[in-house]
């Protein structure tokens, strides 16, 4: 089993090398100057020139991706062309905000996701599993910015019952460690919720399928002609089978969390990697841009990994040896 | 010996958009205590559906028992509620399967599946469980049980699972056993040992047995009394010795023509010509009449009623 952690893992560098590669060349093919910022009357071409030069910019573009490269590989990430600081300060900050939400959401989408599509199922074709199927149709269409306005519009606007932006109160470190703890909450919910639930939905979708076709196989006539009861027949012989698929599908689904959250993150302003990422882009703050998206990639690769050693949880007959 | 199970009248139907399929229609047999039942005929003949009938284990939609009665040792299974019913399951009937290779949970350890059954109908605690469980995979003929008992079904052949199968069904000594087709997947020198472990175990533990099978070679081994179905009705029904001495309906002659025999040389097997009628459009009629060779213009217009050829032996057949 390590040794077959490890070799994934030895097999993920070129990987994640070839992908920073890619996302290196496309970047700076891209229209723009990180220099546009500071286009002012007020600075000379010299000192243009000079701060163009500090930044490593003057150099031919093969030289500042050997030494992009070389600094990445020694753990350096460089200095933020905008917030004139290390990049890995900000991600410092920015990871662990960005964790919270992905995490929140994806146990969301599978708390929700297992439930509903279990409960669609054992009511197959009745009208709780025909409510189910529209509603999640519905949910899985509806484009994430947008039920994240309407939220906004409905809670905080409206109702005026969840705070509309950000991760905390601007006054709540002066309290208590609940009181923090509340004020979190209700900050997630509508993060969490806006960015689990269309998974959710297709997680729902998914279970349903997995399960009706678990539940038509011959053990599990087996398991009725031993006399249990349908609950132990659904629960026990049928949910952990009809899981295995389900487990390929979050760990799929992990990278479209971490996209999801570009955009969950700017509207509530979520001060996570998402928006670092696209504060990053539109100012061309290369290096920041190219540790968002190594970060996202080492993200992907361990999440699948993650998905593949659950595998061999569920199912005896995996074994990675 | 006394009546163990009696089939009344059962009648089994499976409701479809295209119309409805008398899998079972108006079937009546009977079992004694410890005796081996056979229950004969080709794919889709409703013999499966009638052991499923008999576990109440019908797909319920579309399938429903519209009517008969099914009575072991003088309860009518078809009142029961269904709890009762659950009771009844894998303790006092237990039923095998044909195919091995999926019959078991993939996710779970042979040792697991088989005390499952011991757990919910013995009350026992967990260790005696796992004794009772490596008891029974001696008594199946597995060798070094304390070790098979801790694998998972992928780690076993399919001679070894189905005899994992025949443990777990029969953990809480059964009354009755329903095997269907138990020894199709298997090759053939698999099947002898486990019709021989069977046999060998019902005369042990004084089970009845419905033998659900294709095979007449496997009736012929086994079966004390034979059933013969055609399309959902039986055809023929006596002791297995008149069944094969002097078989009244054309179907079963058919049959016991396409086995081939070892002391006459043919260049190809007798079949029945003709398939198995469609059920959601029997013919009119008796329903083999279309296959039969000696099938007159009678034979189209009503079913004929079952009836006593010689004393126990019944045929379906006005020609006979």
């Amino acid at each position: 089993m390590w040794t077959y952690i490890l070799r994934r893992i030895f097999i993920a560098i070129p990987l994640i090398i070839g992908l920073a590669t890619v996302t290196f060349f496309i970047i700076h093919l891209a229209p723009g100057d990180p220099m546009a910022l500071y286009r002012n009357p007020e600075i000379s071409p010299e000192v243009m020139e000079l701060m163009r030069k500090n930044l490593g910019l003057d150099q031919p573009l093969h030289i500042q991706y050997v030494r992009w490269l070389t600094s990445m590989a020694r753990g350096n990430f460089g200095i933020s062309f905008t917030a004139h600081r290390p990049v890995a300060d900000i991600l410092k900050e920015a990871i662990p905000n960005t964790l919270q939400l992905t995490f929140l959401a994806l146990l969301l989408n599978l708390i929700a996701g297992i439930v509903i599509g279990v409960i669609a199922a054992i009511k197959q074709y009745s009208a709780v599993d025909h409510t189910i199927t529209v509603s999640a149709l519905f949910i899985y269409s509806m484009p994430s910015f947008w039920l994240g306005l309407m939220m906004i519009l409905l809670f905080s606007l409206l109702l005026g019952w969840l705070p509309a932006s950000q991760m905390q109160s601007i006054n709540a470190d002066l309290f208590g460690f609940w009181h923090r703890l509340w004020d979190r909450i209700t900050h997630l919910i509508m993060p969490v919720f806006v960015l689990g639930i269309a998974t959710a939905a297709g997680t729902a979708r998914f279970m349903r399928g997995s399960l009706l076709e678990v539940i038509r196989q011959d053990y599990i006539r087996t398991a009725r002609a031993k006399g249990l009861s349908e609950r132990t027949v659904i629960f026990k012989h049928g949910l952990r089978n009809a899981l295995i698929p389900i487990v390929t599908l979050t760990g799929l689904s992990i990278p479209f969390l971490l996209g999801g959250s570009v955009i969950t993150e700017t509207i509530f302003a979520w001060p996570g990697m998402g928006r670092v990422a696209v504060g990053a882009i539109f100012a061309r703050d290369y290096p920041v841009v190219l540790a968002v998206n190594l970060i996202a990639a080492v993200m992907v690769v361990l999440g699948s990994l993650l998905a593949d050693i659950t595998y061999s949880l569920l199912d005896p007959r995996i074994r990675y040896d | 010996m006394g009546q163990l199970l009696e089939v009344f009248d059962l009648k089994t139907y499976f409701f479809m958009d295209e119309g409805t399929a008398k899998a079972v229609d108006g079937v009546s047999f009977e079992v004694d205590k410890g005796e081996t039942l056979g229950l004969v005929g080709e794919s889709g003949c409703g013999k499966s559906v009638s052991a499923l009938s008999i576990m109440r284990l019908i797909p319920h939609p579309p399938g429903k028992i519209v009517d008969g009665r099914i009575t072991l040792d003088g309860k009518n299974l078809l009142e029961l509620e269904e709890e009762e019913m659950r009771e009844i399951r894998g303790n006092e009937i237990s039923m095998i399967f044909q195919e091995p290779m999926t019959s078991l949970n993939p996710v779970f350890t042979c040792g697991n599946q088989i005390e499952e059954a011991i757990i919910l109908h013995q009350k026992v605690s967990k260790k005696e469980a796992r004794e009772r469980a490596i008891e029974m995979l001696r008594l199946v003929g597995i060798p070094a049980p304390e070790q098979r008992v801790r694998e998972y079904p992928h780690q076993l052949s399919g001679g070894m699972r189905q005899r994992v199968m025949i443990a777990m069904a029969l953990s809480c000594n059964p009354s009755l056993l329903l095997a269907d087709e138990p020894t199709t997947a298997l090759d053939v020198t698999i099947q002898a040992q486990i019709l021989e472990l069977l046999a060998h175990l019902q005369r042990e533990l004084h089970m009845a047995v419905i033998m659900i099978t294709h095979d007449l070679g496997v009736i012929a081994e086994v079966a004390d009394r034979v059933a013969v179905m055609y399309a959902g009705k039986i055809v023929e029904y006596g002791e297995v010795h008149d069944i094969f001495k002097k078989p009244g309906h054309p179907y079963t002659q058919g049959l016991l023509q396409s086995i081939p025999k070892l002391t006459e040389f043919r260049d190809r097997l007798a079949v029945i010509p003709g398939i198995v009628p469609n059920p959601l459009a029997f013919p009119r009629g008796c329903k083999f009449h279309p296959r039969c060779p000696v099938a007159v213009d009678m034979c189209q217009e009503a079913e004929p009623e079952l009836r006593a050829l010689a004393s126990g032996h019944w045929v379906r057949c006005i020609r006979a």
